[in-house]
Protein backbone atom coordinates (compact mmCIF):
# COMPACT_ATOMS: atom_id res chain seq x y z
CA UNK A 1 0.00 0.00 0.00
CA UNK A 2 1.58 3.40 -0.92
CA UNK A 3 1.53 6.68 0.99
CA UNK A 4 -1.34 7.64 -1.53
CA UNK A 5 -3.58 4.81 -0.67
CA UNK A 6 -2.98 4.91 3.29
CA UNK A 7 -2.89 8.45 3.49
CA UNK A 8 -7.06 7.79 1.98
CA UNK A 9 -7.26 5.68 4.30
CA UNK A 10 -6.30 8.50 7.20
CA UNK A 11 -8.67 11.26 5.73
CA UNK A 12 -11.56 8.70 5.80
CA UNK A 13 -10.79 8.15 9.35
CA UNK A 14 -10.50 11.48 10.10
CA UNK A 15 -13.72 12.32 8.28
CA UNK A 16 -15.51 9.23 10.23
CA UNK A 17 -13.87 10.55 13.86
CA UNK A 18 -14.57 14.35 12.94
CA UNK A 19 -18.55 13.43 12.65
CA UNK A 20 -18.29 11.42 15.78
CA UNK A 21 -16.61 14.01 18.05
CA UNK A 22 -19.32 16.73 16.46
CA UNK A 23 -22.04 14.50 17.39
CA UNK A 24 -20.62 13.85 20.95
CA UNK A 25 -20.08 17.29 21.26
CA UNK A 26 -23.42 18.17 20.39
CA UNK A 27 -25.09 15.78 22.59
CA UNK A 28 -22.82 16.73 25.39
CA UNK A 29 -24.08 20.84 24.66
CA UNK A 30 -27.76 19.29 24.27
CA UNK A 31 -27.73 17.58 27.94
CA UNK A 32 -25.23 20.19 29.83
CA UNK A 33 -25.29 23.25 27.52
CA UNK A 34 -22.29 25.69 27.29
CA UNK A 35 -21.45 27.55 24.06
CA UNK A 36 -17.91 26.14 23.78
CA UNK A 37 -19.91 22.69 23.53
CA UNK A 38 -22.20 23.97 20.55
CA UNK A 39 -18.77 25.74 18.82
CA UNK A 40 -16.42 22.40 19.25
CA UNK A 41 -19.78 20.21 17.78
CA UNK A 42 -20.06 22.52 14.94
CA UNK A 43 -16.75 23.07 14.10
CA UNK A 44 -15.82 19.51 14.10
CA UNK A 45 -18.76 18.32 11.94
CA UNK A 46 -17.18 21.69 9.70
CA UNK A 47 -13.85 19.92 9.71
CA UNK A 48 -15.35 16.43 8.80
CA UNK A 49 -17.13 18.04 5.57
CA UNK A 50 -13.86 20.22 4.98
CA UNK A 51 -11.63 16.92 5.49
CA UNK A 52 -14.15 14.97 2.43
CA UNK A 53 -13.90 17.62 0.32
CA UNK A 54 -10.10 17.23 0.61
CA UNK A 55 -9.68 13.74 0.07
CA UNK A 56 -11.84 14.18 -3.50
CA UNK A 57 -8.90 16.98 -4.12
CA UNK A 58 -6.27 14.96 -3.04
CA UNK A 59 -7.35 12.31 -5.04
CA UNK A 60 -7.98 13.99 -8.18
CA UNK A 61 -3.87 15.64 -7.30
CA UNK A 62 -2.62 12.12 -7.59
CA UNK A 63 -4.78 10.56 -10.16
CA UNK A 64 -1.22 9.16 -11.99
CA UNK A 65 0.02 8.00 -9.02
CA UNK A 66 -0.05 4.11 -8.02
CA UNK A 67 -2.05 2.55 -5.10
CA UNK A 68 0.95 0.04 -4.24
CA UNK B 1 30.87 -6.92 -6.97
CA UNK B 2 27.78 -4.89 -6.64
CA UNK B 3 27.26 -3.66 -2.81
CA UNK B 4 23.65 -1.85 -4.03
CA UNK B 5 20.52 -3.21 -1.99
CA UNK B 6 18.52 -4.63 -4.90
CA UNK B 7 14.51 -3.75 -5.21
CA UNK B 8 15.16 -0.54 -3.15
CA UNK B 9 13.48 1.35 -5.49
CA UNK B 10 11.78 -0.83 -8.52
CA UNK B 11 9.13 -3.10 -7.21
CA UNK B 12 10.47 -6.98 -5.93
CA UNK B 13 9.00 -9.40 -9.12
CA UNK B 14 7.83 -11.40 -6.09
CA UNK B 15 6.15 -8.81 -3.62
CA UNK B 16 5.32 -6.37 -6.13
CA UNK B 17 6.88 -3.32 -4.18
CA UNK B 18 9.87 -2.28 -3.68
CA UNK B 19 11.85 -3.59 -0.43
CA UNK B 20 11.78 -0.47 2.14
CA UNK B 21 8.15 -0.45 1.56
CA UNK B 22 7.77 -3.89 2.34
CA UNK B 23 9.84 -3.24 5.47
CA UNK B 24 7.71 -0.38 6.89
CA UNK B 25 4.94 -2.15 6.52
CA UNK B 26 6.48 -4.74 8.75
CA UNK B 27 7.87 -2.72 11.09
CA UNK B 28 4.24 -1.21 11.09
CA UNK B 29 2.53 -5.02 11.88
CA UNK B 30 4.77 -5.35 14.37
CA UNK B 31 3.35 -1.59 16.24
CA UNK B 32 -0.16 -2.41 15.21
CA UNK B 33 0.93 -5.47 17.42
CA UNK B 34 2.38 -3.63 20.34
CA UNK B 35 -0.59 -0.69 20.43
CA UNK B 36 -2.96 -3.36 20.02
CA UNK B 37 -2.00 -5.22 22.68
CA UNK B 38 -1.98 -2.14 24.79
CA UNK B 39 -4.97 -1.29 24.01
CA UNK B 40 -6.54 -4.60 24.40
CA UNK B 41 -5.33 -4.44 27.63
CA UNK B 42 -7.21 -1.25 28.53
CA UNK B 43 -10.44 -2.55 27.24
CA UNK B 44 -9.69 -5.54 29.70
CA UNK B 45 -8.73 -3.34 32.45
CA UNK B 46 -11.94 -1.46 32.05
CA UNK B 47 -14.61 -4.02 31.38
CA UNK B 48 -13.50 -6.05 34.59
CA UNK B 49 -13.25 -2.61 36.92
CA UNK B 50 -16.39 -2.20 39.05
CA UNK B 51 -15.71 2.20 38.50
CA UNK B 52 -14.24 3.71 35.94
CA UNK B 53 -13.70 7.74 36.06
CA UNK B 54 -14.72 9.32 32.84
CA UNK B 55 -11.45 10.44 30.81
CA UNK B 56 -13.93 13.59 29.65
CA UNK B 57 -13.92 14.82 33.55
CA UNK B 58 -10.66 14.69 34.31
CA UNK B 59 -8.38 15.21 31.34
CA UNK B 60 -8.20 18.39 29.61
CA UNK B 61 -10.59 17.76 26.16
CA UNK B 62 -9.54 21.34 24.73
CA UNK B 63 -5.78 20.45 24.33
CA UNK B 64 -6.17 16.80 23.09
CA UNK B 65 -8.44 18.12 20.55
CA UNK B 66 -5.72 21.03 19.58
CA UNK B 67 -3.39 17.89 19.36
CA UNK B 68 -6.04 16.10 16.86
CA UNK B 69 -6.03 19.00 14.77
CA UNK B 70 -1.95 19.60 14.81
CA UNK B 71 -1.61 15.95 13.94
CA UNK B 72 -4.50 15.74 11.21
CA UNK B 73 -2.59 18.92 9.60
CA UNK B 74 0.79 17.36 9.96
CA UNK B 75 -0.33 14.30 7.94
CA UNK B 76 -1.59 16.58 5.06
CA UNK B 77 1.70 18.39 5.29
CA UNK B 78 3.28 15.20 5.25
CA UNK B 79 1.52 14.15 1.99
CA UNK B 80 2.54 17.34 0.16
CA UNK B 81 5.97 16.84 0.69
CA UNK B 82 5.95 13.47 -0.55
CA UNK B 83 3.96 14.55 -3.62
CA UNK B 84 6.17 17.64 -4.30
CA UNK B 85 8.78 15.24 -4.64
CA UNK B 86 6.64 13.35 -7.05
CA UNK B 87 6.16 16.25 -9.02
CA UNK B 88 10.25 17.20 -8.60
CA UNK B 89 9.27 20.41 -6.42
CA UNK B 90 12.47 20.37 -4.17
CA UNK B 91 11.92 23.63 -2.43
CA UNK B 92 7.96 22.65 -1.63
CA UNK B 93 9.11 19.39 -0.53
CA UNK B 94 11.62 21.52 2.24
CA UNK B 95 8.41 23.89 2.97
CA UNK B 96 6.23 21.18 3.62
CA UNK B 97 8.68 18.56 5.43
CA UNK B 98 9.37 22.13 7.70
CA UNK B 99 5.64 22.45 8.42
CA UNK B 100 5.38 18.86 9.70
CA UNK B 101 8.53 18.96 11.89
CA UNK B 102 7.07 22.40 13.55
CA UNK B 103 3.61 20.71 13.75
CA UNK B 104 5.08 17.49 15.40
CA UNK B 105 7.08 20.29 18.02
CA UNK B 106 3.83 22.16 18.41
CA UNK B 107 1.83 18.27 19.42
CA UNK B 108 4.92 18.07 22.28
CA UNK B 109 4.23 21.58 23.35
CA UNK B 110 0.67 20.74 23.95
CA UNK B 111 1.41 17.81 25.53
CA UNK B 112 3.95 18.95 27.88
CA UNK B 113 0.98 21.92 29.16
CA UNK B 114 -1.27 18.77 29.36
CA UNK B 115 1.03 16.54 31.51
CA UNK B 116 1.66 19.25 33.57
CA UNK B 117 -1.62 20.33 34.05
CA UNK B 118 -1.77 17.00 35.74
CA UNK B 119 1.27 16.51 37.52
CA UNK B 120 0.25 19.74 39.05
CA UNK B 121 -3.10 18.43 39.81
CA UNK B 122 -3.62 17.08 43.37
CA UNK B 123 -5.76 14.71 45.58
CA UNK B 124 -5.39 15.60 49.18
CA UNK B 125 -7.13 13.08 51.56
CA UNK B 126 -7.98 15.18 55.08
CA UNK B 127 -7.43 13.69 58.97
CA UNK B 128 -10.87 12.80 59.65
CA UNK B 129 -12.34 15.29 62.33
CA UNK B 130 -9.37 17.69 62.11
CA UNK B 131 -10.17 21.85 61.06
CA UNK B 132 -9.50 21.57 57.66
CA UNK B 133 -12.02 18.36 56.76
CA UNK B 134 -14.45 20.70 58.56
CA UNK B 135 -13.48 23.54 56.48
CA UNK B 136 -13.50 21.76 53.24
CA UNK B 137 -16.72 20.05 54.01
CA UNK B 138 -15.25 16.57 52.86
CA UNK B 139 -12.31 14.21 53.28
CA UNK B 140 -11.33 13.98 50.04
CA UNK B 141 -10.38 16.90 47.82
CA UNK B 142 -8.92 17.36 44.41
CA UNK B 143 -7.36 20.82 43.17
CA UNK B 144 -3.78 22.51 42.97
CA UNK B 145 -1.49 23.95 45.19
CA UNK B 146 -1.36 27.98 44.83
CA UNK B 147 1.57 28.46 46.88
CA UNK B 148 3.29 26.47 49.34
CA UNK B 149 5.31 27.90 52.52
CA UNK B 150 8.38 25.71 54.38
CA UNK B 151 8.26 26.22 58.37
CA UNK B 152 11.04 28.44 58.30
CA UNK B 153 8.48 30.54 55.85
CA UNK B 154 10.05 31.06 52.74
CA UNK B 155 8.10 29.64 49.65
CA UNK B 156 8.76 26.28 48.73
CA UNK B 157 9.01 26.35 44.57
CA UNK B 158 10.83 22.62 44.07
CA UNK B 159 7.78 20.32 42.64
CA UNK B 160 5.70 18.88 45.55
CA UNK B 161 5.06 14.99 45.37
CA UNK B 162 4.02 13.91 48.38
CA UNK B 163 2.80 15.58 51.74
CA UNK B 164 6.34 14.77 53.23
CA UNK B 165 7.87 17.23 50.98
CA UNK B 166 6.31 19.89 52.88
CA UNK B 167 7.91 18.67 56.48
CA UNK B 168 6.76 21.11 58.82
CA UNK B 169 5.42 23.89 55.97
CA UNK B 170 2.29 24.75 54.62
CA UNK B 171 -0.02 24.79 51.61
CA UNK B 172 -2.75 27.17 50.05
CA UNK B 173 -4.78 24.73 48.64
CA UNK B 174 -7.40 25.70 45.94
CA UNK B 175 -9.91 23.16 45.79
CA UNK B 176 -11.84 22.17 42.27
CA UNK B 177 -14.98 23.93 41.81
CA UNK B 178 -17.74 22.04 42.34
CA UNK B 179 -20.00 19.93 39.52
CA UNK B 180 -21.81 22.62 37.50
CA UNK B 181 -20.04 25.50 38.27
CA UNK B 182 -16.78 27.10 37.27
CA UNK B 183 -15.95 29.12 40.22
CA UNK B 184 -13.56 27.74 42.59
CA UNK B 185 -14.05 27.68 46.19
CA UNK B 186 -11.91 30.10 48.85
CA UNK B 187 -8.47 28.39 49.54
CA UNK B 188 -7.39 26.39 52.57
CA UNK B 189 -4.09 26.53 54.06
CA UNK B 190 -3.33 23.03 55.11
CA UNK B 191 -0.39 21.80 56.72
CA UNK B 192 1.15 18.07 56.68
CA UNK B 193 -0.59 16.90 59.86
CA UNK B 194 -3.69 17.98 58.33
CA UNK B 195 -3.31 15.43 55.14
CA UNK B 196 -3.38 11.74 55.10
CA UNK B 197 -1.93 12.05 52.05
CA UNK B 198 -1.33 14.23 49.31
CA UNK B 199 -0.78 12.63 45.57
CA UNK B 200 -0.57 14.52 42.25
CA UNK B 201 -2.54 13.00 39.02
CA UNK B 202 0.67 10.85 38.10
CA UNK B 203 0.82 7.26 36.61
CA UNK B 204 0.74 5.89 40.56
CA UNK B 205 -2.47 7.55 41.22
CA UNK B 206 -4.66 4.70 39.80
CA UNK B 207 -5.29 2.47 36.99
CA UNK B 208 -6.59 5.38 34.88
CA UNK B 209 -3.57 7.44 34.72
CA UNK B 210 -1.31 4.38 34.65
CA UNK B 211 -3.22 3.50 31.25
CA UNK B 212 -3.49 7.26 30.39
CA UNK B 213 0.34 7.77 30.90
CA UNK B 214 1.35 4.31 29.31
CA UNK B 215 -0.48 5.03 26.64
CA UNK B 216 -0.08 9.18 25.27
CA UNK B 217 3.90 8.17 26.75
CA UNK B 218 4.59 5.45 24.21
CA UNK B 219 2.55 7.59 21.39
CA UNK B 220 4.53 10.53 22.10
CA UNK B 221 8.09 8.96 22.19
CA UNK B 222 6.89 7.54 18.54
CA UNK B 223 5.89 11.35 18.02
CA UNK B 224 9.45 11.79 19.02
CA UNK B 225 11.23 9.42 16.85
CA UNK B 226 9.35 10.63 13.75
CA UNK B 227 10.69 14.48 14.49
CA UNK B 228 14.58 13.12 14.47
CA UNK B 229 13.96 11.02 11.62
CA UNK B 230 11.98 13.92 9.73
CA UNK B 231 14.78 16.60 10.17
CA UNK B 232 17.23 13.75 9.19
CA UNK B 233 15.16 13.92 5.92
CA UNK B 234 14.99 17.71 5.68
CA UNK B 235 18.88 18.11 6.76
CA UNK B 236 21.56 16.03 6.20
CA UNK B 237 19.26 12.93 4.62
CA UNK B 238 18.54 15.17 1.80
CA UNK B 239 21.99 15.05 0.31
CA UNK B 240 20.28 12.22 -1.61
CA UNK B 241 18.02 13.95 -3.71
CA UNK B 242 20.97 15.20 -5.81
CA UNK B 243 22.25 11.86 -6.88
CA UNK B 244 19.73 9.29 -6.43
CA UNK B 245 16.09 11.32 -6.34
CA UNK B 246 14.04 8.40 -7.17
CA UNK B 247 15.27 6.71 -3.93
CA UNK B 248 14.97 9.67 -1.75
CA UNK B 249 11.64 9.75 -2.40
CA UNK B 250 11.19 6.23 -1.80
CA UNK B 251 12.36 7.00 1.57
CA UNK B 252 10.16 10.28 2.34
CA UNK B 253 7.22 7.79 1.21
CA UNK B 254 8.19 5.61 3.77
CA UNK B 255 8.94 8.54 6.54
CA UNK B 256 4.87 9.54 5.80
CA UNK B 257 3.84 5.93 5.87
CA UNK B 258 5.25 5.77 9.39
CA UNK B 259 3.82 9.19 10.31
CA UNK B 260 0.91 8.60 9.14
CA UNK B 261 0.75 5.68 11.50
CA UNK B 262 1.15 7.52 14.56
CA UNK B 263 -0.58 9.91 13.85
CA UNK B 264 -3.80 7.13 13.05
CA UNK B 265 -3.33 5.69 16.82
CA UNK B 266 -3.91 8.93 18.08
CA UNK B 267 -7.14 9.47 16.37
CA UNK B 268 -7.91 5.73 18.14
CA UNK B 269 -6.54 6.93 21.55
CA UNK B 270 -8.15 10.42 21.43
CA UNK B 271 -11.86 9.34 21.87
CA UNK B 272 -11.01 5.86 24.02
CA UNK B 273 -9.15 7.77 26.58
CA UNK B 274 -10.33 11.10 26.85
CA UNK B 275 -14.34 11.19 25.71
CA UNK B 276 -15.62 7.32 26.51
Amino acid sequence: MSLKAFHIFFILVSTAFALGFGGWALREYARDGGLGMLATGAGSCLSSVALAVYGVWFLRKLKHVSYL
Amino acid sequence: MSTAIPWSVKPHPVTGIPNAKLGIWLFLASEVMLFGALFSSYILIRTGSEQWPMGRTILNIPLATLNTVILITSSVTMVMAWASLKMNQFGKFKLFQTLTILLALGFMVVKAFEYGGKLHHYEVTLVEGSEAADKAGALKITGHIDHATAGNGGAITSWIRSRDDLHDGKISFVADPPAGSHEHPAAIELAAEDMERLTFFGPHRDTFFAVYFTLTGLHGIHVLGGIVVLLYFLLPGSRMWRTDPERFTGRIECTGLYWHFVDLVWIFLFPTLYLL
